[in-house]
């Protein structure tokens, strides 16, 4: 198990858009498990309508936790979405 | 005549046909089955359906509407294939024994519920996207198909709601408009009909449904927000009239946004805007003025009950200066007194207010309020491209009164450590007809003039311009205020300065190719004269 902290820079914080990306990305890792920790809640960053109603704003200190193959690089990738702003 | 209001998510008339939007309502009935496997096989086939489906709309939206707005489709395919909806559709189907209609329409109804409830009213709207996405699956799963056929005539759309995926599926070229009883600003349908030009007003109330028709004539102004179905030939008439008038805004907007201001011979010139407060960025960036000509900075004064503090002032020009993004903003220091008066500043009782104790005059008798003002200007000039214009200059002796204030502002700003921008221009109006015979004594000290064309008329033809009586004395085409126009543009010439135009002159378009022939370098006009005066100019050749 990996992880890192990272912050939320999107202006509006984790909307539909970054949320969807983030959930296609996390997605595509069927053998690792990603979880986002973030104001006390945990949340599956497979599911995106749980990275919405986790209502993350802007500014906001997400830990993400990354378990099972290829840990290492999954979380640099999810990592580098929050880090480049989803590319907004 | 009945009239319904609602809120506009995009401006427009639409004159027609009501079509109302029939919508094949799934009717889902919970079903006992036997084989769980067969069923959530049913289900896959029907999510790889809409799948499908969304991927053929994505490409649609992609080019009516833009990637940035065709990408809520992408997204509705990872909604699709989101977890936990997945999870809950097959533990419904699997501990239920039931059928995946059924799963489909509790599981979206419990995520609309979820969202529903949340405070954000960003998130709040959300609801609306999982029950399109379930819609879809459950319409495929009793092969149904989704859209309503609307004929071949254009026709104003009356719905309940509409979803993101049914705006987008209308055919723009049938769709004059559409009315919604429900729906919110914020939602995707609300952002894709502002991308589609398409005169919107959400939220009339649920009762119009009721009583309307198809084939009923209506009328939907999208600038209020009004809705009216078979209304009186006036209503009819007058908002014909709008509905040309803005077809030719849009005419002009389409054909003139980005161009550059330039004559036929290739003279160009400065078309910005006027604007008297924050609130009117908007209608600048939208009718793509050059920048902003003339910032009246009173509207901080009349809207306080005390003097606003530098804090105050500084976060108001900050926010221009930002929002013009590096592109020029004047801001015209305090021209209070005359007609617009202020409470606090206890002015006394004037005989002649025009001729009294106004603008700069103000700001000299009382300087501390005029340091708190340049103060506040200084330092939010790091933020863009600054301008600042001294109003009602006489003489070189009040210019010289004034620079030398600004030098005290700037070396105290210094002292104390802050930053200020070292390009700022300072420049004065040329609106009282002394500052026009000396201008050529007043140039040198300045980077620009800008002419206040009301009160030069004002004073020089010694007519009250508020005055009906004396209208016809007030040419405001006068020789002599033409004259002293040209007289200034000469003399800041001369001496390396520019010169612009912020009085309503500015926006006479009879009188645009005299001023360009005197070589004024910028015409500053109200927002909505940008594209008009951009137009005429587009339209001179001054080597005839």
């Amino acid at each position: 198990m990996v992880t890192k902290t990272v912050t939320v820079v999107n202006a509006q914080g984790m909307h539909m858009r970054p949320a969807g990306l983030l959930a296609k990305a996390a997605a595509a890792h069927k053998e690792c498990k990603v979880t986002l920790n973030v104001n006390d809640k945990s949340v599956n960053a497979k599911a995106v309508m749980q990275i919405m109603s986790a209502c993350i704003k802007c500014g906001s200190v997400v830990e993400i936790v990354c378990d099972g193959a290829e840990e290492q690089a999954v979380l640099d990738e999810i990592a580098g979405m929050f880090e480049g702003g989803f590319g907004e | 005549m009945k009239k319904y209001t609602g809120k506009s998510v995009y401006s427009g008339v639409a004159i027609g046909k009501i079509s109302v939007f029939k919508r094949r309502e799934a009717d889902v009935r919970r079903v006992r089955i036997d084989d769980i496997e067969a069923e959530k096989a049913r289900l896959e086939k029907a999510k790889e359906q809409s799948l499908n489906q969304l991927q053929a709309i994505y490409e649609k939206a992609l080019k009516e509407v833009g990637e940035a707005n065709a990408q809520i489709f992408e997204i509705h395919m990872v909604m699709i294939e989101d977890e936990d909806y997945n999870e809950s559709l097959n533990n419904i189907i699997e501990n239920q024994s039931v059928n995946a209609e059924y799963a489909v329409a509790v599981t979206s109804d419990n995520f609309a519920a979820m969202f529903g409830a949340m405070e954000d009213s960003y998130m709040k709207a959300r609801a609306a996207d999982v029950k399109d996405i379930s819609n879809r699956i459950i319409n495929n799963l009793l092969s149904n198909d989704s859209g309503s056929e609307i004929g071949s005539d254009k026709v104003i759309i009356c719905a309940d709601d509409l979803a993101p995926s049914e705006t987008v599926l209308l055919d723009k070229d049938k769709v004059l408009g559409f009315v919604t009883a429900f729906g919110s600003s914020n939602s995707h349908t609300a952002i894709l009909a502002r991308n589609m030009n398409i005169p919107a007003i959400i939220g009339v109330g649920s009762d119009f449904l009721n009583e309307i028709k198809d084939g009923d004539d209506a009328i939907a102004d999208g600038f209020t927000g009004e809705f009216y179905v078979q209304p009186d030939p006036e209503t009819t008439e007058l908002l014909t009239q709008k509905q040309h008038e803005d077809e030719e805004k849009r005419r002009f907007l389409h054909n003139l946004k980005g161009k550059e201001n330039v004559t036929l011979d290739g003279k160009k010139i400065n078309i910005f805007a006027n604007i008297g407060g924050v609130d009117n960025i908007g209608a600048v960036l939208l009718n793509d003025a050059g920048g902003i000509g003339l910032f009246r900075s009173e509207f901080l004064y009349l809207e306080n009950s005390d003097y606003p503090t530098e804090e105050q002032q500084f976060t108001a020009y900050k926010k221009v200066l930002e929002s013009m993004a590096g592109k020029k903003v004047i801001i015209r220091t305090l021209d209070i007194g005359a007609d617009k008066q202020v409470d606090y500043f206890n002015l006394e009782k004037e005989e002649n207010p025009a001729l009294g104790c106004r603008a700069i005059r103000i700001c000299l008798t009382r300087p501390e309020i005029f340091k708190t003002q340049l103060r506040a200007l200084y330092r939010a000039s790091v933020y863009g491209n600054l301008g600042i214009m001294f109003p009602m200059i006489t003489s070189v002796q009040e210019l010289t009164e004034i620079l030398a204030i600004c030098e005290d502002v700037k070396k105290e700003l210094k002292e104390q450590g802050v930053e200020y921008s070292d390009s700022i221009e300072l420049g004065i109006m040329i609106e009282t007809p002394a500052a026009a015979i000396i201008s050529d004594k007043l140039a040198p000290m300045v980077d620009f003039f800008s002419v206040g064309t009301n009160d030069l008329t004002q004073y020089t033809l010694a007519c009250d311009r508020q005055n009906p009586h004396i209208e016809r004395f007030c040419d405001t085409h006068h020789e002599a205020v033409l004259r002293l126009i040209e007289m200034s543009a000469e003399n800041a010439h001369k001496h390396g300065a520019w010169i612009g135009i912020c009085g309503e002159l500015g926006a006479d378009t009879t009188l645009t190719e005299t001023f360009l022939r005197m070589g004024i370098d910028e015409l500053s006009v109200s927002p909505g004269f940008v594209l008009k005066v951009r137009d005429t100019v587009r339209n001179i050749d001054l080597s005839k």
